[in-house]
Parts: structure tokens; sequence; C-alpha cells
């Protein structure tokens, strides 16, 4: 089988963010961005709605030019979209018409992938996320949190070296919510790709982070009303271990925001 | 189908869940590792679907089952049914009454007179010939002003410049009725078979084409965002994500230029074919044969018909994926 040849572990992908400003319009939101997201590891970004968590999220993934600065991967600017570096939406980022099999298919199909090899990665995903049996649903037949399952499918399967996941699990009820993050450390486990998570549930972000990224209006007064920026970057002590209590950390956090 | 009635947002759904909606997280724990959903969940995650994609949700849990609805569908049948018969009985009576009341029903053929005169032409050669010249007239220009009609919205509404080329051109012939142009047609093309052909592809292209490009610009950029963040480049886009998301509104504008297509072959017949439905409606005319003319017409009603509930079909089939009443059984 050949699932191993995507299977096999690649070092996940270094992100250098240098001096970048990003935005809509003539007046990027986000100002005098540095930062470095090591190969490898989960970086939480966390922020109130509004202080562009997103948009950082869409330039890191190529979809959104930056105003200046640059954004580097793994040395190279990045100037646009590329498999490597897979996202993962809130929701309906699902195609609706196609069913579970065939977007999980997608991306092997856009590399090419024979179609017999594509069915049996498909496959071996979906069962992965718990979802074996579902192959010819239609999106709209799924609950919230079976789509975004879906997405995990879709975006892991062409194993990408860095996964973006915006507010993935944003829109779902407490109780599925938990047991997406449950299945995503799982999933996360066995991948060596660099994760950029953004969320504004700071439990979310302390369950899941190697590092956590504050960000939000910029400090000192510095910059003008409406400039976000970095306010802190935190490490997390004994990062995806339930047991370890981070109640410092998240008061830290809760201050900064 | 189902337009006002079903405006109404999902979470108005009544207690009874359609089969189809949401089927509860997996209720058998799959063999795989992690557990599935909870099936406690369901309620708080309607379907999360752009708005333009939530007609008739509503409408498809509202539909009753069961032995009352198949009452009330025989009985709305028997009332349809009725409906044509008393039509039909009327014109009837009027026409053997010589009934002169404003309109002058004494010169119209009755029912049967047409019945007849359809029973006489049904075993004539030149019927079906008439026939299957309009069905090719029309297949072919349809179906050129679908091809060009659907390429040329997506061209327009995707790239400014092919907006900036075409849509002056575009703009400038649209408000010109498509039998308008009969006599440069005559001019234009060698043969009349070209020129009516080209009137019918004339006559669909601006409908294809106008609602393609709306349907285009109306598609949430989300799921091009996502194609292409999993590495798929223009060619991906356009076929996995701009075709079939705007064929819900393709589909409008193919039915549209159906209709309107039928109206200018039938018309562009009459005045320069030589076989044809509307050429012989028209020659029957001319020599004052009337039940002839209403066999044409209904004729001309009936493929009419048939095309368009043909489209409407094929139109269900390619986008079963939309959350609509009729669709929804799988």
């Amino acid at each position: 089988m050949t699932l191993n040849a995507l299977e096999t572990r690649r070092a996940g992908m270094a992100l250098t963010l240098d001096g970048l400003a990003l935005g809509y319009g003539s007046d990027p939101a986000l100002r005098d961005i540095h930062l470095e997201v090591a190969s490898g590891e989960v970086l939480v970004v966390v922020g109130p709605s509004g202080s562009g968590k997103s948009t950082l999220l869409r330039g890191l993934a190529g979809l959104l030019p930056p105003y200046s600065g640059r954004i580097l991967a793994d040395g190279a600017e990045v100037t646009g979209t590329a498999p490597d570096r897979a996202m993962i939406f809130q929701d309906d980022g699902l195609l609706p018409w196609r069913t579970v099999r065939g977007n999980v298919e997608l991306p092997l199909g856009i590399r090419g992938v024979p179609k017999r090899q594509r069915m049996a990665i498909a496959e071996q995903w979906i069962g992965r996320v718990g979802l074996a049996g579902f192959d010819n649903r239609l999106p709209r037949e799924l609950s919230g949190g079976m789509r975004q399952r879906v997405q995990l499918a879709r975006a892991l399967v062409g194993a990408p070296r860095a996964v973006l996941m915006d507010e993935p699990f944003g829109s779902l009820d407490a109780q599925t919510r938990a047991e997406m993050q449950r299945l995503l450390l799982d999933v996360l486990r066995d991948t060596s790709a660099t994760v950029v998570f953004v969320t504004h549930d700071v439990d979310e972000a302390l369950l899941l982070g190697d590092r956590i990224v504050v960000l939000g209006p910029s400090a000192l007064g510095s910059a003008p009303l409406g400039r976000t920026g970095i306010r802190a970057v935190l490490d997390v002590p004994g990062p995806r271990d339930p047991a370890t209590d981070r109640t410092g950390l998240r008061a830290r956090i809760l201050e900064e925001l | 189908m189902t337009s006002t009635a079903s405006r109404a947002t999902p979470s108005a759904t009544p207690p009874a869940v359609p089969p189809a909606d949401p089927p509860a997280d997996p209720p058998a724990t799959p063999p795989a590792t992690p557990p599935a959903d909870p099936p406690a969940t369901p309620p708080a995650d309607p379907p999360a679907v752009p708005f333009a994609y939530r007609r008739g949700s509503a409408a498809a849990a509202g539909l009753a089952t069961g032995r009352g609805a198949r009452r009330r569908d025989r009985l709305s049948w028997a009332i349809r049914t009725a409906s044509v018969l008393f039509a039909v009985g009327l014109w009837q009576l009027l026409t053997t009454a010589d009934a002169r009341i404003g309109l002058r029903f004494d010169r119209l053929p009755s029912p049967a007179e047409v019945a007849g005169e359809l029973v006489r032409q049904l075993q004539t050669a030149v019927y079906y010939l008439d026939l299957a010249q309009s069905v090719i007239r029309i297949l072919t220009g349809f179906a050129l002003a679908a091809v060009l009609g659907i390429t040329a919205g997506i061209l327009v509404g995707r790239s400014r410049r092919a907006g900036d080329a075409l849509l002056p051109l575009i703009e400038v012939v649209r408000p010109i009725p498509a039998i308008a142009m009969v006599p440069i047609a005559i001019l234009l093309f060698p043969t009349d078979e070209q020129g009516i052909v080209f009137i019918t592809f004339a006559a669909a292209f601006f409908p294809v084409m106008v609602s393609t490009r709306h349907a285009v610009r109306a598609l949430p950029v989300l799921w091009e965002d996502a194609v292409r963040t999993l590495g798929g480049g223009r060619r991906h886009v356009l076929w996995n994500v701009i075709l079939p998301g705007s064929l819900p509104g393709i589909f409008g504008g193919l039915s549209v230029g159906m209709g309107v297509a039928w109206i200018c072959v039938i018309s562009a017949e009459m005045i320069s074919g030589e076989l044809g439905v509307g050429y012989r409606t028209w020659r029957a005319y001319t020599v004052v044969d009337y039940p002839g003319v209403i066999v044409g017409m209904a004729t001309i009603g009936v493929l009419g018909w048939l095309t368009a509930a043909a489209i409407e079909l094929l139109g269900r089939r390619l986008t079963r994926w939309l959350p609509r009443a009729e669709g929804s059984g799988s």
C-alpha cells in the first residue's frame, strides 16, 4: 500500500513573520508582527474578535498578500497558497455538492493521485476521524461536528507540513468541541506538521498549544486606535497534558486580553 | 417550486425531523478509534448553510406524510383534471352553439374538429418531418446558446478585463428581440436553416449568460479559498467550485432560455421556413385551415412543455446537494 508514502513523517514547516503588516484595504489592521513558528510546534493564537487572528491565518495560508513585510515558509517567501499549508475553516469549508469521500479525495485529486489510490487513502482518513460508513453522505446530511471531522480529514489527507486552523470548533457545542479537541490531539500525535490554531477560547488554547500568542490592541498606545499586534508570546508548561495546572498562565492570558 | 412559503429559517424546523436532515451524530459506534459525536448533541448544531441554499429545508420538514397527504394529492389531481375538462367542454359548447357573445365562437373549430384533424395529421409523414425539423433547430440553437452563454457568463463574472471587453457589446445587443434580427439573419446566412438556428441561439443566449454571470458572482468565496488552500489552481477552482456552485443559477437561465428559444424558433419558421411546426401552422392559416392552426399550436405547446420538463429534471438531478424539499429524500 502506498499509504506510507504520504504518511512518512516529514518535518513540520517553520514559519517566519518578519515585520508583517496585514489587512484589508490600504490601512492594515495588523502591524509590525514579528514571530517565529518552530517546525512541528502547535502555536495557538488567541485574541478578542476583531483582533486580526483570522487575517493572520489567511496571510499564512497565502490567501492574503502582506501589505508590507514578509512571510517565510522554511525560508522561502510565501506568495500564494500551497498544498503544503492546508487550512481548516470555521464551518462551511466543505464543498456541498461533494460527498464526504469526494471532499476528502479533493486534495489528492488536485495532486493527481490515481483514482484507486485516492479512494484507499481517503477511506483510511474517513475512518480515522470516526466517520467510517458515512462516505457517501453529503455535507448537508451531517451535523456540525461531523462536518468538522471531514474538514480535518480533508486537510490532513495530503500530509501537509503545516496546518492552519481558523476557529475550527468555534461553532460547536461544548460537548462536541471537547470530543473534537481530543480527536485533534489524537491525530496530531501521528504527524509532525506545524500547527497554527486560532481560537478565542483560552481553555482550548491552554489544552492544545505548545505556545500561545495573544493578539490585541497594540501596547502602550504606540499605534493609532484600531491597530492590533502581538501583546504576548507565552510558553505552555507540559503541553497537551491535561493534568498540568495552568491557572497562573490562564490568569496571565486573561489579563492580556 | 418551494419559493415563498419556504423562506423560513431552519431554526423554525418543526419537531418532526425529516428523515434526511442532520442524521444525528453517528448513532451506532463506528468501528474507528475516536468515538463519534455523542447522540445528545444534534439540536445544538443546525446545518450551517449559506442562506441562499437554505430554501425549502423548512418546507421539507413541514410536509406532512402518510395517508392525509396522499388523499390531498388525489384531490388536487381531481381538481386539475376537472379544470381542463371544464375548459374543453365549454369550448365545445360555445362552438357547437355558434355563440356570438362579443367573441365570435361560430367560426372557431370545435375541440372535436381539432381532434379529428390531429388524428388525420398523425397519420401523415409530413407531420413528423415538421416536428423533427423544429426539434433539430431548437436543440442546435439551444445547445450553442447553453455552451456559449455559460462560457461567456463565467468569463464576464470572473474576469474584469473580459467584462470590459464583452459587456458593452452584450448590453447593446441584448435589448433587441431576437425575432427583430430575422431580416439581418436572412441577409447574413447563406441558408434559411442557419438563420433560424441563429435566431434561436440569439434568443436563448442572453438569459443563460446573464444568470450564469449572476450565479458566479454570488458564489461564497469560502469554497474557492478552501480549494486554493488545498493546492488547487485556477483550473481546479473552475471545475470544482465555480461550475458546480453556479449550476442552480445556470439552470434558472436555461429554463428561461428554452422558453424564449421556442418563441423565436416558431416565429422564425413562420417568417422564413420551408418545414417545421411554425411554418406548417402559418401555412394552415394562409389557407384558412383553422383546425390545422390549432393542431400546430397544441403541438408547439406539448413540445415546449416536454423540453422545459427535461431541463427541470436534469437541473434537479445535478443539484441534488441543495437542501430542497424534493431532493432531500436522497
